[in-house]
Formats: structure tokens, C-alpha cells, sequence
């Protein structure tokens, strides 16, 4: 079967785009792949002048969308880091444990010591939101992680060798993107004989796969077919240097842009496996999506328990996706004017 | 036309198919294989070996495989275990299936009544503080889980205001006639109009909260694809031929901007089988997200096979009738 999305080789520079995720007019499968596919060929740019990575840098320095997704996620990364030196209490220690009243009242308000007050077993709020930074950050990273690595192995397999393997390996990702992906994750998850942070992880990793093999291969095409490939080829470089020297460097630019987004997703991805039970049920290691699971049953009593951990999630999520629109947007060739 | 029509059909052939074999080779994954799913703790080598040769557990793998698709074909995927123990799986999924249906249409209807309209005064408005609001807030919408909306929603409109019912379809003690399973259309066809609109009372919020991701999906489409729209050079030669702004809005602007809108909608189906698992089990609204929730917790493993090839063949036909739709809309792409 023919590819239903060709990848133009030399992107039209005078359609002017102002969002590149929108899909191509020709779209035939599906707009996920179309837009996959589009930011691909966004990553092929053989005009001459400023380098893109420059051009790119001179824009977002001025972003203030840019900035601010950046100074959100290097919080939320320092926060992550330092958070057992910060955190005034233990996360397993339960001082608040006497003002528990499961009838009356079920979860302590705040108090001298503990600024958010306690949870449900008398531990201290404020503590396990700071500690949980670190499981989101630690699941979010090494599923998108693990999903880049997968796709890029596929992708560039696909795009290296090309023929029949090619075929073989987008089929198997067009199957995987058939299936809704967050569906696809609680199946994955629920097959976990003990949960772990690490099922978790497998479970977010294998749906990223489909996304970054198709993005890279798309990417790998392009570069085949230009001259800097085209050029070493003829000088006889051997195949497998033009492949990690040559295509594989020069696709990596919207696959990482693709991964900064990915990470948005896989930290909400989490946290609704987590909050279906799917997550890691250890309460000893707190994570946000697992706290808002928890809060579910005092939404009458203390939503805040879920406002505080839903509120972390959601201003770490928009950081990411701020971070990654504006860095694609900045290294879209379409919308340098 | 009817050649890219076989085509497409033989792809999803080919996509269900796959799929068969991986929830197949799934069920033979797991821990201890069906038999220990059967036995649970009453096993024993005698019991096992019985019964893998009841079960055809001891035949061959691609006489398994078939045996399977065999009993699929005719609807037999086993009983479950845990959702409602004793229950035809397959019957599970269709007392569900109604519930689901009414709560993502009435989401998938918020979402474009909504996203379309906006996306489009975003665009025409570009740079204003309509569109930047609206960007900001689409923004917003995909960063925020699905089932934290629906707790917010939960938590201010039926526990705080005490406005809208806190979960469950329809209130305890209504005596409603049941035709669908759809409980407003049910009270519209009975002409029971009490019992539509307390079920429809029940449906609001968690089709809301359902509908925030596909609006906030439609809308970016559609404003992008409108600014894009309004940049080509047909839209300049409406102009230059001094046709009413009116005509070139309608004609050419918003007929041209919909195609990538359309198909986006049709996807929007698979974030609405998974937001509902999540919606539904916030609510405690008892449709196939909800009956998902419990079988993935639970690891009802029959309940789970059907439900995971419904929800994949519901969202690969959804797709094949949106790719025919565009097709019919837009010519060029049967030429492809």
C-alpha cells in the first residue's frame, strides 16, 4: 500500500501556517498521523541563512509563552530534585494521626507546622505534595523516555532499510494507533500481576511508541531523498555511517519537540491510571495522580485534598505543553517571516 | 469512490483481525494462564490438567486461535467474574452500551455546538482578547485531567450549590419505562417527561466534563484551519471579484475549513471511550466506561476482552465512516 501521506520533500515555505499541528488538507487516515507526518517534513530545511536551531533560539528568546512553560518546568525539575531537603515532615510519618475523627472529622485542617493541614491518615499535606513531585517527574520522564527510545528504534529501522520491513513495521504501528491510546494504556496496566510505578511506566512508554516511530521514519524519509544524504552517498560513505551520521542527527529536531509534549501527556496519562488503581499503590512513595485517586472519597469533606494535588498536576502539564507549542512553533521552517 | 471504500474496508478487515490475535495472545499471557483465572484458589494439578483438555487448552496454538475467533464470531467471550459475576461478558457490554452512547453524543454534541462556532470567531478575531481567552482556556482544557473536571463539576454543581444530582443515571425510586436504554430518549418516546428530564439532570455533568478534551481538540482545529483557509489565494480572488463578505465567509472560508474539522470530530471518539472510563466511574454513571473502570480493578478478564474489541471496532468503523465522509465532501482524496 502506497503511504497515504508522501512526505513533501521540500516543505512550501509560502504557505504560511500559524499552527502547524492543523492537518494537511489531504488528510486520508487519520489527523494524528497527518499531523505527526506534517511535523516531520517541518524538520527538512534546505534554505540557506540563519540556522534553524539559531533562527529558532532568537524567536523564543522573546516568547513569553516560551519563558514561562520554561520557568515552570525548571521549578517543578529543582522542586523535584531538592524536595526530601524541603519537605518538613516525613512523608510516612503520621504526626497528625490523634486529630483524626473518622466520623467528625476525617482529615485535619491546617495548623502551626503544618501549613495544608494533614491527610486521612494524619500525614502532613504540604510534605507529600512536595515529595510527590518526584514520582511525577520520575514516571513522566523515563515513560517518555522509554517510548522515544522504542519509537526511534522502529522509526529509524523503517526509515533506514526501507522495502518490506518498512511496511511491516508501520503496519504494526498503525494497529497500535488504531486503538485508543489511554485504552490501550489501563489494558496494559491492569495486566500487571503486582502494580508498581514501573508498570506504570511501561504501560504510558508503549503508547508513545506508535508516536515518535512514525514521526522519526517520516522524518528519515525526507532526509533520504536530500542532497547533504544524496552527497555522502556519492562520496561512498558506507550506509550505516549515513544512517547514524547523516539521516538519524538531522531527524532528531521535531522528535524532541514531539518528547516535551509527550512528557505534558504522560504526566496526565499517570495520573488517571493512578486514580483508575492502576498506578503504584505504595502509599509510602506519595505521587500527585495517586493523592487525587485518594481524595476521591472526602470530596464533601476536604476537597481541597484534591485541589492541591490536581492543581500541581495541571500548572506542570501546561508547562511542558507551553514549553513544547512554542519550541514547535519556533522550529517550524513554515512560520519564519 | 467504491474502490477506496473496499480499500479502506479491507485495512480495518485487517486492523480487527490483529487485534483478535493480541487480545488473544493477551489471554494466554496471563499469570498462570485462563485455567488459574478459572481455578483461583481451588487448584490442583488433577483439576488443571481436566481442565485445559475441557478447555482445548491442550490442542495446538492455531487451533486455539481459531477455536476462539469461532466462539468471538458467535458472541461467546465467557462470563464474568467480577463486574456482574455469572454474567454473559458480552451481555454486560450491551445493557451498557446505551448509557455510553447517550453520554458521549450529548458530550460530542457540547463539544462542537461549542468548539466550532468559537474556533472560528477566534480565527476572524485573531490577536483580539476573544482569542487569546479562548486559546488560553483550550490550553488550559487539555491540561487539566478528565476526571479532575469531573470532580470539580462534582464537587461545585452537586455537592456544594446542590444544583444537579450527584451520580448514579436516573433517581432511586423513579419508575421509568425502558424502550432503549437511553433514559431521555426513553421519557420522550413514553412521553414520561418527568423521568427525561431527571435523566437528563443526571446527564449533565459528566457529559461536560467528557466534552472539555474534544472541545478544546475542535476548537484549535478549527480556528487553525480557518486562519489557514483565509490566507489562500481563492479566498483573495473572492475578494478581488467584490463578492459580499457573507458569500466568501460561507462558501469558501468555512465549506473549506471544515474538512480537517470533520475528521478530527470522527477521532475524537477514541478520547471519548477513554474519558468516559474515567468519567463514568467519577460519577458512578453505570455505562461501559464505568463497567471498564470496574473490570480493569478487578481484572475481570472476560469483561475486559469484549469491551477492549468493542471500544478498538467501534473507533476503527467511526474512522472509516468519517474517511468516507471526507471523501465524499472533498474529491481529491479518491484519487490518492
Amino acid at each position: 500500500m502506497p503511504d497515504p501521506h508522501p512526505t513533501p520533500e521540500h516543505p512550501r515555505p509560502d504557505r504560511p501556517s500559524d499552527a502547524p499541528d492543523h492537518p494537511t488538507r489531504t488528510t486520508y487516515g487519520s489527523v494524528r498521523k497527518a499531523r505527526i507526518d506534517s511535523l516531520a517534513a517541518a524538520g527538512v530545511d534546505d534554505r540557506p541563512g540563519v540556522s534553524l536551531i539559531r533562527g529558532a533560539w532568537q524567536r523564543l528568546r522573546r516568547n513569553p509563552v516560551f519563558l514561562i512553560g520554561l520557568t515552570i518546568t525548571v521549578a517543578f525539575v529543582m522542586l523535584a530534585i531538592i524536595a526530601p531537603w524541603i519537605a518538613p515532615w516525613d512523608v510516612t510519618a503520621r504526626p497528625l494521626l490523634d486529630k483524626v475523627r473518622p466520623q467528625t472529622n476525617p482529615v485535619p485542617g491546617p495548623e502551626a507546622g503544618h501549613l495544608l493541614g494533614g491527610d486521612d491518615r494524619g500525614r502532613d499535606l504540604l510534605s507529600r505534595l512536595i515529595v510527590g513531585s518526584r514520582q511525577t517527574l520520575v514516571v513522566g520522564v523515563f515513560a517518555t523516555l522509554f517510548g522515544l527510545l522504542g519509537g526511534v528504534t522502529l522509526g529509524t529501522i523503517a526509515g533506514a532499510v526501507g522495502g518490506w520491513v518498512d511496511s511491516l513495521v508501520m503496519r504494526i504501528v498503525d494497529v497500535m494507533l488504531s486503538i485508543p491510546s489511554l485504552l490501550l494504556a489501563f489494558t496494559i496496566a491492569s495486566l500487571a500481576r503486582s502494580p508498581s510505578q514501573w508498570t506504570l511506566i511501561v504501560a504510558i512508554a508503549v503508547i508513545q511508541v506508535p508516536v515518535f516511530a512514525r514521526l522519526l521514519r517520516g522524518s528519515m524519509l525526507a532526509q533520504r531523498s536530500s542532497d547533504h544524504v544524496l552527497a555522502a552517498r556519492s562520496l561512498g560513505v558506507r550506509p550505516r555511517a549515513i544512517v547514524f551520521r547523516h539521516m538519524l542527527p538531522n531527524s532528531l529536531g521535531p522528535v524532541i519537540v514531539q518528547a516535551t509534549l509527550s512528557l505534558a501527556v504522560a504526566i496526565i496519562d499517570a495520573a488517571a491510571l493512578s486514580f483508575l488503581g492502576l498506578g503504584n499503590p505504595d502509599q509510602r512513595q506519595p505521587e500527585w495522580g495517586q493523592m487525587l485517586g485518594l481524595a476521591q472519597k472526602y470530596i464533601s469533606e476536604a476537597p481541597h485534598l484534591a485541589f492541591y494535588p490536581a492543581g500541581c498536576i495541571i500548572v506542570v502539564a501546561l508547562g511542558f505543553t507551553l514549553m513544547g507549542e512554542s519550541l514547535r512553533e519556533a522550529l517550524d521552517p513554515k512560520s519564519r517571516r | 469512490m467504491i474502490r477506496f471504500v473496499i480499500r479502506r474496508l479491507l485495512q480495518m478487515c485487517v486492523v480487527v483481525l490483529v487485534l483478535s490475535m493480541l487480545v488473544f495472545a493477551w489471554l494466554r499471557s496471563l499469570p498462570g494462564g485462563p485455567v488459574s483465572a478459572i481455578l483461583g484458589e481451588r487448584q490442583t494439578p488433577e483439576r488443571r490438567a481436566a481442565l485445559e483438555a475441557a478447555l482445548g487448552l491442550d490442542q495446538p496454538l492455531p487451533v486455539q486461535y481459531l477455536r476462539f475467533l469461532e466462539r468471538a464470531v458467535q458472541g461467546n467471550f465467557g462470563v464474568s467474574t467480577r463486574v456482574l459475576p455469572g454474567e454473559d461478558a458480552l451481555q454486560v457490554f450491551l445493557d451498557r452500551l446505551p448509557a455510553t452512547v447517550e453520554l458521549s453524543f450529548l458530550a460530542l454534541l457540547l463539544a462542537v455546538a461549542l468548539g466550532i462556532p468559537l474556533g472560528y470567531l477566534a480565527a476572524r478575531r485573531r490577536g483580539s482578547a476573544t482569542d487569546t481567552g479562548a486559546v488560553i482556556f483550550s490550553l488550559v482544557g487539555i491540561a487539566v485531567p478528565v476526571f479532575f473536571t469531573a470532580f470539580l463539576l462534582k464537587y461545585f454543581f452537586a455537592v456544594e450549590w446542590n444544583l444537579l444530582p450527584v451520580s448514579g443515571r436516573q433517581s432511586t425510586g423513579l419508575d421509568a419505562t425502558r424502550v432503549t436504554g437511553m433514559f431521555v430518549l426513553d421519557g420522550i418516546l413514553t412521553r414520561e417527561w418527568d423521568a427525561a428530564w431527571d435523566a437528563l439532570e443526571h446527564l449533565i455533568l459528566p457529559a461536560v466534563a467528557l466534552a472539555t478534551i474534544p472541545f478544546a481538540v475542535i476548537f484549535r482545529i478549527t480556528r487553525a484551519s480557518v486562519l489557514d483557509v483565509l490566507d489562500e489565494d481563492y479566498v483573495r480572488t473572492a475578494e478581488a471579484k467584490g463578492l459580499t463578505t457573507r458569500v466568501i465567509r460561507a462558501r469558501h472560508v468555512l465549506r473549506n475549513a471544515m474538512l480537517p474539522v470533520v475528521t478530527t470530530i470522527g477521532l475524537q471518539v477514541g478520547g471519548l471511550l477513554s474519558g468516559a472510563v474515567l468519567t463514568e466511574s467519577v460519577f458512578s454513571f453505570r455505562g461501559v466506561g464505568d463497567a471498564l473502570a470496574t473490570a480493569f480493578r478487578e481484572k475481570d478478564y472476560p469483561v475486559l476482552q469484549v469491551l477492549i474489541m468493542a471500544a478498538a471496532v467501534i473507533y476503527v468503523v467511526v474512522n472509516l465512516l468519517v474517511d468516507i465522509a471526507y471523501a465524499v465532501i472533498d474529491p481529491r482524496i479518491r484519487t490518492r
